[in-house]
Order: C-alpha cells, then structure tokens, then sequence
C-alpha cells in the first residue's frame, strides 16, 4: 500500500520553486542540488504514506523505499513501547536496512529481535532507536521518522535521522 | 550539519590527501586523511570529489565507508579551519578498506575547538593545593626538572617513577619510546618503572622470546592459508578486528582454497578447521561457527587457569602419536626431551583438570597436527592474546604452548606461526632498561611509601593495574600530602614551590604526581602537574603492527594550545635538567643529559630507531635504512620489519620470521623450555575458594582501551555508561539480578561496580567484565599476585556478586540484546 507519489511538501518557509516539480533527476533537483529551499535546515524529504498501521504485524518486519526506491528501509511493529515508536501503542518503528559500514543488506532475527549484518556481523537494536548492539560500524541505524495518521490509519515516513549508506547525502 | 546528520561534505579533488595508520588497536589498519578548506565541498560527480565516486546515485554494499563521524571541521593553530575526512585505504593490504568501529571515528577524536576537544589539555597545569591553574612550559619545566634535579641529588635515581606506554600508535610509537627511554635510562638512569599495563619493566611476552622466538613471528596473510587456525585466549573479532576479517574470515568461509593451492602446491587445501581455546564463548567464537559452519569449530571451554594443562595433555598425545617433526626438532632445537618428560601428562588427566572431554582433546590435536590426507604436515596458526598473558603464570603457560608449537613444527613455514594477536600497535626503540630480570615490582614500592616523584605518561594505573583499589588509595593518601603542603604556597616562585614539594615528599612520605597525557584522566586526580601532549596526526608518527608491518603516520593538524610530541616533551625535561647542572658547573650530569637537541619529532626518530647500536629496538640492526622520506614513499603499506634492503626507491622487509630457522638464542637454535603444570597459585586459589564467581575480564568491540576519548562520544558512552557485566541468566536470577542493574564485585582486595548484562551463553559461575573502564575498574578486585617476571594474572580473580539498585536510565538507553551472532 505504498503510496508512490512523488509530491514533495515544502517547508513553511513557503519557497514556491518546487511545486508540481517532475521527479528525479529533473534540471529542477540539479538546480536545488540537494541543499533544499534556501533558509531550510533539512532537506526536502518527502512525506509518503507506507502502509497502514493495522497491517503491520508484531515482530514481522515489513519492508519499503524511502525517500526513494533505491534506499532499502523496514517498518515494525514491536510490541511494546519503544523509543520513537508511533502508532497507537507506540511500538511502531521504522530504519533504513542498509549496514551503516559498508551497506550489506540487514536481515531481521525475531528470537534476538535485531537486526543482523551478515557481512561484518554488526547488530542492531529496533527497539533502542537502532543502536548497534555490537559490530563495525560507527553509525546507529538511520531511523525513519513516522507518522501516524489517526483519522485513516496510515503511516507516513517524513524523514531520516542518520546518513543512509553509501550516500553523500540522503535526499540524492 | 543538520539535527538529522544526514549528509557529509566530500573532498574536492585538490584535496590534501596524507596517511594516517589508525591511532588505536595492533592492527594499524590504513586510513587516508582527506583536509581541505572549510568553505569548500567536493561534488557528488566522480570527477568533482576526491574520492572519484558517483554520489548521484546510491552505491552498492562494500564500495566504500564513510560516515558523519569520518568527518570533522578542525582548527588549526592559525586560526584556519578545514574539514577532515578520515576513510579506510583500499590498497593497504592490512585493512584492505575495512575500518572497525574503533578506527572508523578517527575523526570525532581529533581538535576541533568545540564539544568534547575542549576537554584536550591545552596548557600545562599546577595544582596549586586546592585548584588547578594553567602555566607556561618555563614554569611547569622548571617545577618537574627542580624535582628531578632534587630526588637525583640526594636519594639517587631509583627513587623517581614512572609508570610509561611501551607500544606504538597514539600514545607510542617509536619517536616517543625513544624520547621517553633516553630520558629515563640514558638520562635519569631510572629502574623504578612500570608499563602502562604492569606493574614493572617486563614484557609480556619473555617464555617466547628465551625460547629464542620473538612473538610476532609470521604475516596477517598466513591466516589466510593455514590449515588450522589455533587461537588461544584470543577474541580477534572484538580485539584485533580488521586482522580476523580481512584475513581469517576468508579462510573460514572457504575463500581462500585457491590460494592455498597457489602457495602450497600438491598438498590439500581445503577451508579452515578453527579452534578456541577460552573458558568463554565469544563474540569471535560465535561468528566463526557462522563463517564456517559449527562443525569446523572446536570451542575447548577450558576450566579458568588450565591452559599449561590443555598444551601439556596436547603435546603428549602428539608425541605419542608421532605427529611431532623429530627431524625440524633434532636440526633446530634443543631441550625436547626434557620437556617432554617435565611436561608429560595423560589424556585422561587431562581432561580432568581442564574440564574438556577427552574426544575434543583429541580432536583438536588431529585438527591441528595429524598430517594431511595428502601426507603433508598440516599448516597451524596459533594466534594467542590475554588469555594467557593475564593468564595463570603467563611464563609457564607460554612455554607449554610453544613447546607444542616447536614440536609440531608450526614457526617458520608460511600458515603457521606462534604469535601474540597483539593488543596495542608497537613502536619500541629505547636505550637497555637499567635494571634486572625480574625488574622491580613498582607498585608495590609506591604503596609502601617507596619512590618520591611519580610520571604517569600516557596510560593510567588508575584504571588498568592490578590490586587497583589499593594501589589508587595510596597514591591518594601520598599525593595529598603534596597537596596540603603546596596549598600552603602564596606568591611562590618556581624554586620556593619545589622546596615545599621536597619538603613533602622528603619529609612526610608525599608522592609528587606529574601526568603526561592528552587528557585530565582518573588519575590526574591525584596528580599535582599536567603536561599536554600530542597524538598521531598532530605529529608525525611511526608504529609497526601485529606483523611488524611499520608505517608513517603523517601529520596533518597542529595539536591544541601548547601541547606537544612527547618526545619533544621528554627533550624540553632533559634540555632544563642539562642547564641546571651546567649552571652549577657538574658537567658529569650536564653531559648525561645532553644529546636531546631535538626540533622536531623527526630528530628523535633519527636519534633512536635509525641508530640501532646498543639499544632495544624493533627496528633491529637495519633500523638505518629507514628515514621518514622513504616511509613516506611506502604509503599505507610501509615496510615490514627487520628491513632487508634499501632497493629502486623501495624498503624491503620481512613476511616471516625464522624462515631459515636460525632462531633468536646464542646457539640459534630454539629452546624447549620445561613447563610442568603446577595448579593455580595460592593467592588465587584462595579467593577462588571463597568466592562464587569467577571474574574474566577483558576489552569489548566498542570501545578503545581506557576510554580517554570514549567517555566523551555519545555512540560509546551510551552503549556502555557503565563497565558492562556478562553473567549467566540463571545466576543472575539467583541473585535478583536483571540486565540494566548495577551490582558489585568484591573479594579480599576490593570491590568495584559494574553493570549487568545477561547473557545465556556465559556459563554458570563465570562472569565477564570490561576492562579498563573509567567508570567500573575491574582491577579493584585483582589479587596481587605476578608471575616470577611480575606479570600479573588479571584473569585469576574471583569474587562474590550482590545486586546494589537499578538505574532506570541505562534500562531506557541501552541495548541489551545478545552480541553474539550466532546462538550456542
């Protein structure tokens, strides 16, 4: 149920360059080169409905892209409450799965509840805001930021705290 | 930089680019330094950045690592500001473009002016009796040197101490060795000296070097390519990172068959049999079973202390079997077949005392040492570590160990080799040590009120010596009589304030406490003058690895406010102490302190490790040829020591040692040395048998040493508040402990705080706890007890364990999931 719309909501600072700007690698993006609208201190990440949260199964992770399809990310829901977690329990908890070393795909272990890089064996903790449990890394995991969206139920990544591997920047 | 840290600045093309070997563990993994000007950014376009990558789409897994901590903005003593950029060296074959999670935030320690730099020590400082001022390097030299001059004029010079680094990397290397050595041995002609990490002027490794092999005998690549890899009190993923991965791991996951083919013709090759000899399961135990499949591992969980025991039942059922090279022994060697007889014991006896089944005894010596199934002598690497150089009397168990080492023939041949995994990088060259073997037991005189004047130079007792909690009261205790005595102290010029601190320290039994450091540490609580150092980068440097391997680190930065090499610092102390006494007219002392007329760091190195004759140096006799010129040429990779040669603009040096086996004795051959198994030592086995728990300590993955620059980073700081406990689930259960508590550890000797940790794969009454920490010593609860070289035996404590509170905090922010990859 990811909504693939690339619309991007500006900052109240109310640049108006950007709306109904095309996607990607437009003449637009080069011209705003990835520093946002002049005067924001964040890039401009895009809002974007990923799934609703009654759908998400506890200790199932459910994998999606953010901010863009070749970032590798994964929303779950733990079962308690858990720092940054969303949703009504609050357990609700999303990271970029990409090893902060060197990239390998993270892979989830429901008995230890962590997430495994089987390259250099880095470990980390979704219900501790992704912080490695041990490994090589020098980076806890990057976190989605959630929302969550009372009135229907879906959850919106809105940002990411922590640079995603093997990016300059998190917003390409 | 946002609240997200979500993007880092890239080096422009132009960016200077110079070599850095890592500050910290043995394995000096390369790293470049990547600095230009801070109103400057590289483009995300491969031609636009220095790292020649394409930042405008997503990189594949295992291109590159580079994370917000590899960068910094730092300060130069000018006032200029320049991002830093601090990323692993694909092309040093060490690291091969790993970075730990040490080595890879580099960047985050250096000096920047702002956050946790401002906690460098800028100035040198006095403790004035009840606050610490700043000074100038006139005043605090004059103070240190009026001292010196004193203790030396009346007592002699075995009444001045220090408690010194001996390694390489940041706080080491061979520059500041030298400088350091030459002042103390040369200069003072101290004996009164201790090791950062014992209590004496020893090394860590004698049994191995009397039996005429030195104990960094092979290349990290002979992993690579031995049959069996033997490690022995050794957790290499944790400690010595970047070796196990880049090197080990391959031939755990069968990666490296080809090459064993390539190096080894006509003989099987076929992926790693691996065995652990450790009470624990380790983080390094459960990645290899992942590597290599449980059925290549061997865990021999050895009860704590047994290990002569284990190499002695090992070495007889080879030589029973006739697995034992009688041609390499009879050649090469001499004192077989006394140790053999001294060292005899049965499988079944064995067993028994290690508490591992006689099968897996068996195994590991088929593992290990029966020949190949094409006929060949198996190729085994023994890497050992504290395990057994902490261990129950490290001499013994390390002759029992190489005894079985020597016999099957494993030092020499490429994939073999008997080596310590190595904690710190080294970097020793120093002028011989002024006193005998066994040297002097140095805590011990400082706590029966011995010794006057006291040098902590980059390392800290406070935290990492044994007896801990009894050794820190009593520096206390004579420091603060130093202490009220200076207080006393009003308009006091330099002269009038060394007269008060020889009044107490002559008088009233007071210790003046001098700290060498880059920090305020633990111990500069009791300290009475800072002086402010430098560290890798700040200063150009050179250290060699775990396989000798010497590089240069190049500097890049100045260091903070007056802060210098302590090689120079050690120049500034000799050059004051020299023209006190000409000023006097004794030229004899005078000329003893001459010979430090040193600029630059580079004048040391030449000085020391280019000037081999009649002092201990890892350079050896060839230590000439190397300059910082053609260091520098060598880049990442450096040289490997001894050099051979100087040849078309490249240092030649050594990939193994002994290969002609002309080993390091008088006669050149290797000596087998007894190693009867003897139990435990009373000391020890005394609080054993009081005490519920056996106490291992040792490092953990996060963080580096005694946490001078780790207590201050949130990503260490917060995964460990506290020195973190290992404890079997059902014994904490016991004890109403669950993890996140805080309990404490006591015997005899002391006791300390730790916070607990459960972990199943940690067996009953066996605990684990970091070592080292500045917040939770384990030392407080180790016996005084050394071996006959005054090596003590960190890993003999036992204590009981009691549950002390909660702290909700560490509950809400650290992580207590398992660290081990894989379950038992």
């Amino acid at each position: 149920m990811t909504d693939l719309s690339r619309r991007r909501f500006l900052k109240a600072s109310g640049a108006a360059a950007a709306a109904g700007a095309a996607l990607g690698h437009s003449s637009l993006v080069e011209a705003q080169d990835s520093r946002g609208p002049v005067g924001a201190t964040t890039l401009p990440y895009p809002r974007e409905g990923i799934a609703k949260a009654g759908a998400i199964k506890e200790n199932v992770p459910m994998p999606f892209n953010y901010p863009d399809s070749a970032s590798f990310c994964q929303v779950i829901k733990m079962g308690r409450k858990v720092p940054g977690g969303v949703g009504p329990d609050g357990d609700i908890v999303a990271y970029s799965t990409q090893c902060t070393h060197m990239g390998c795909p993270l892979s989830y272990d429901k008995d230890a509840r962590t997430f495994k890089c089987g390259c250099h064996f880095s470990i980390f903790d979704p219900e501790m805001g992704g912080q490695m449990v041990d490994g090589q890394s020098t980076e806890n995991l990057p976190r989605i930021l959630l929302e969550h969206d009372t009135k229907d139920d879906t959850l919106y990544a809105v940002a990411v705290e922590g640079l995603i591997y093997g990016r300059q920047c998190n917003i390409l | 930089m946002t609240q997200y840290r979500d993007r880092i600045p890239l080096p422009p093309p132009d960016a200077q680019r110079t070599n850095l070997t890592c500050h910290f563990c043995i394995v000096g993994c390369g790293y470049h330094v990547y600095k230009w000007p801070e109103n400057r950014e590289g483009g995300r376009v491969p031609e636009e950045n220095a790292l020649g990558l394409d930042f405008r789409t997503q990189l594949p897994p295992l291109t590159v690592i580079m994370t917000p901590p590899m960068h910094n903005v730092v300060t130069d003593r000018d006032g200029s500001r320049h991002h830093i950029l601090i990323v692993p060296d694909k092309e040093c074959t060490v690291n091969q473009g790993l970075s730990s999670t040490r080595g890879g935030q580099m960047a985050s320690v250096m000096f920047t002016g702002e956050g946790m730099s401002r906690q460098r020590l800028y100035y040198p400082m006095l403790f004035t009796g009840d606050d610490w001022v700043e000074t100038n390097w006139d005043h605090a030299l004059k103070v240190y040197a009026g001292v010196t001059k004193h203790i030396l004029d009346t007592s002699g010079p075995d009444q001045i101490a220090f408690n010194v680094f001996d390694h390489g990397g940041a706080g080491g290397g061979f520059e500041n060795t030298w400088g350091s050595g030459k002042l103390m041995f040369t200069a003072i002609q101290t004996p009164l000296v201790r090791i950062h990490n014992r209590p004496a002027y020893n090394s860590e490794c004698h049994a191995t070097r009397d039996m005429g092999i030195g104990e960094l005998n092979n290349s990290y690549e002979d992993s690579e390519v031995a049959d069996t890899l033997f490690y022995v009190g050794a957790n290499g993923y944790e400690t010595q990172t970047n070796y196990f991965l880049a090197h080990a791991l391959p031939n755990m996951a069968g990666q490296s068959v080809e090459k064993k083919k390539q190096w080894f013709p006509g003989e099987g090759a076929e992926q790693a049999k691996v065995i652990f000899v450790d009470p624990r399961r380790s983080l390094t135990l459960s990645v290899a079973e992942h590597l290599a499949g449980k059925d290549n591992v061997l865990h021999l969980a050895i009860a704590p202390g047994t290990d002569t025991a284990l190499f002695n039942g090992l070495l007889t059922y080879v030589v029973d079997k006739g697995w034992h090279d009688k041609e390499f022994i009879d050649a090469y060697t001499s004192g077989f077949e006394e140790a053999l007889k001294a060292n005899r014991i049965g499988l079944k006896e064995c067993s028994k005392i290690t508490g591992v089944p006689a099968s897996d005894i068996e195994k590991a010596a088929e593992w290990a040492y029966a020949p190949k199934p094409s006929g060949h002598r198996k190729r085994t690497m023994h890497g050992y570590e504290k395990g057994i150089i902490w261990g129950n009397d490290n001499y013994r168990i390390q002759s029992a160990l190489v005894d079985l080492v020597l016999a099957t023939h494993n030092v020499g041949r490429r994939g073999t080799g008997v080596v310590r995994m190595g904690g710190h990088q080294e970097g020793y060259a120093r002028p011989p040590y002024p006193g005998g073997r066994p040297a002097i037991y140095v805590d011990e005189e400082i706590i029966a009120g011995k010794g006057k004047m006291l040098t902590v130079w980059a390392c800290n007792a406070f935290q990492t010596t044994l007896n801990a909690e009894q050794y820190r009261e009593a520096v206390y205790r004579r420091a603060a009589i130093v202490r009220d005595v200076i207080s006393k102290a009003r308009g006091a010029s330099a002269d009038e304030l060394t007269d008060l601190i020889v009044d107490a320290i002559e008088n009233r039994g007071g210790l003046f406490v001098v700290n060498i450091d880059l920090y305020h540490t633990k111990f500069s609580s009791a300290a009475h003058l800072l002086l402010p150092a430098a560290h890798p980068g700040e200063m150009n440097l050179t250290s060699m690895n775990g396989e000798r391997r010497m590089r240069l680190s190049e500097r890049f930065m100045d260091p903070p406010g007056e802060a210098k090499p302590d090689c120079l610092i050690a120049a500034d102390i000799a050059n004051t102490l020299k023209a006190m006494y000409e000023k006097e007219g004794n030229a004899k002392m005078a000329k003893r302190f001459s010979g430090f007329d040193w600029k630059t760091e580079e004048d040391a190195f030449n000085d020391g490790f280019r000037k081999p004759e009649g002092i201990d140096s890892q350079g050896g006799p060839t230590g000439s040829l190397a300059t910082y010129e053609r260091l520098r040429a060598m880049g990442t990779n450096g040289v490997q020591l001894p050099i051979k040669e100087y040849k078309d603009g490249k240092l030649v040096g050594t990939e193994m040692v002994y290969a002609d086996y002309k080993f390091d004795t008088k006669d050149g051959k290797a000596h087998f040395l007894p190693a009867p198994w003897t139990g435990l030592p009373g000391t020890v086995e005394a609080q054993k048998k009081k005490y519920r728990f056996w106490v291992n300590n040792g490092r953990t993955n996060h963080i580096w040493q005694t946490a001078y620059h780790d207590r201050f980073l949130a990503f260490r700081r917060d995964r460990f508040p506290m020195s973190p406990l290992e404890i079997n689930p059902e014994d904490a259960k016991s004890l109403g402990i669950q993890s996140g508590d805080i309990v404490e550890l006591h015997n005899d000797y002391g006791s300390t705080f730790a916070m607990a940790y459960l972990e199943p794969d940690i067996a009953r009454g066996q605990t684990f706890m970091m070592f080292g920490y500045d917040n939770g010593v384990v030392g407080d609860v180790v016996t005084p007890w050394t071996d006959r070289n005054i090596i003590p035996y960190y890993k003999g404590t036992w204590a009981d364990i009691r549950k002390v509170g909660t702290m909700k905090d560490y509950r809400r922010t650290v992580s207590f999931k398992r660290r081990r990859f894989l379950s038992a």
